[in-house]
């Protein structure tokens, strides 16, 4: 698989107290684990399990994946930003690695 | 007139049956929409047809019209397009040196947005030596010959990542293939195929894709076949598919044995089926269901 890449997508602008679409989607196979390979073997399960989003240290979103969930996922929430800050997003693979995402938010 | 509610309701069952079925067909192909990627970047979704290529169809439709608003929507907007990952893939191979000469294709190419515009709308092409060659064989004659490196699969990752990216630089562009001269040949061995009726359930490519165009194959909706939209983003499977792997599904579909990725047969119907799309907008990189 190639670099597993977080791609995040906020509104250009907004207002405080305004409620803005978030938008994000990361590479990822989400190997199910109920498939098997030319030889018969299971293939072992390897999803990203969990997704959060945190603005300013507050969680906005703290999501359970499960296995059905597709290849690539892509995730839309809304979200109210009271004020500047910053968004961090995480996703946590199951081979333990964590693939991190900020971004910057100004409100006007 | 008690006698007469058996017979109104009778037709009111049949008026039910009848708006089932043509809800079915009312989708296919939506000419009211409108491909417009991030609101920029207007497709051509429609082109005149003509006596010659496609003289039996009324007008050349993209598969996208036929396709839900949900998987519409999807390509038109970049972030949500998941064939771009691929694109981007491809956009770090072009940048990746490989093979013994030490070589990277933007070495030579330079900037792909200048170098490449346009490949794609005229693919499949004759070569020098006079044989008809899809993106993939130019791919990989440059690997093997000029960069010392090792062909690519013809539907593997880094090929199907690295045709999405070239397919974007032609993106909107309309399909404009050769069919006269050296390619005159090529072009009707593919046209031969696509009237021949394979497999057990002895069907041609035209049965579905120009005499049932509209109607219902099972769940799907059957376009018209046009490929100006490969590569494409396949939802049922997750991942890039490129135009021979199409053949190869809709073939099998007919329980025929198919031809090769790649084969000769392949490339002469890639160039039959890309010039019956003539004049419609390079949608590379799609999304379909």
């Amino acid at each position: 698989m190639t670099d597993v890449r977080p791609r995040i997508r906020l509104p250009r602008s907004a207002s405080a107290g305004d409620s803005i679409t978030v938008k994000t989607l990361i590479n990822h196979d989400m190997e199910t684990g109920q498939r098997r390979n030319s030889a018969g073997e299971t293939i072992p399960r390897e999803i990203i399990h969990r997704f959060t989003c945190e603005f300013n240290g507050v969680m906005v979103i703290d999501v359970a994946m499960e296995p059905a969930i597709s290849a690539n996922p892509y995730m839309e929430f809304e979200a109210v930003v009271p004020e500047s800050g910053e968004f961090v997003f995480t996703w946590y693979d199951d081979n333990g690695e964590v693939y991190t995402a900020t971004e910057a938010f100004e409100v006007s | 007139m008690q006698h007469l509610k058996p017979a109104r309701s009778l037709a009111l069952a049949s008026a039910c049956v009848a708006a089932l079925w043509s809800g079915a067909a009312l989708a296919d192909p939506d000419l009211t929409a409108d491909l417009v990627i991030d609101g920029e970047l207007h497709i051509v979704t429609r082109a005149p047809s003509d006596d010659i290529i496609t003289p039996n169809l009324p007008e050349r439709y993209s598969g996208w019209l036929f396709r839900s608003e949900d998987t519409r929507a999807m390509e038109m907007d970049d972030f949500e397009n998941p064939a771009m990952i691929a694109v981007e893939a491809g956009a770090d191979l072009w940048t990746t040196v490989d093979g013994t000469a030490g070589q990277s294709c933007q070495d030579c190419h330079g900037d792909a947005e200048e170098s490449m515009r346009g490949v794609r709308a005229m693919m499949p092409h004759v070569n020098e030596d006079g044989v008809l060659w899809s993106m993939e064989n130019y791919v990989n004659n440059c690997r093997t010959e000029r960069m010392g490196a090792e062909a690519w699969r013809w539907s593997g990752d880094e090929m199907t990542s690295m045709t999405s990216f070239l397919s974007l630089q032609s993106r909107g562009m309309p399909v404009a293939v050769q069919i006269d001269g050296p390619a005159a040949p090529y072009w009707e061995q593919g046209r031969e195929m696509y009237y021949t009726r394979y497999g057990q359930l002895e069907l041609s490519c035209a049965n579905c894709h120009e005499d049932s165009t509209g109607q219902m194959i099972r769940a799907d909706h059957l376009s018209q076949g046009q490929i100006s939209g490969f590569p494409t983003y396949r939802l049922k499977n997750a991942g890039i598919v490129s135009i021979h792997n199409r053949f190869r599904g809709c073939i099998r579909d007919t329980r025929a044995e198919t031809f090769a990725e790649g084969s000769d047969e392949f490339r002469a119907l890639e160039l039959y089926v890309a010039s019956r799309g003539m004049g419609l907008g390079i949608e590379g990189v799609s999304v379909r269901p």
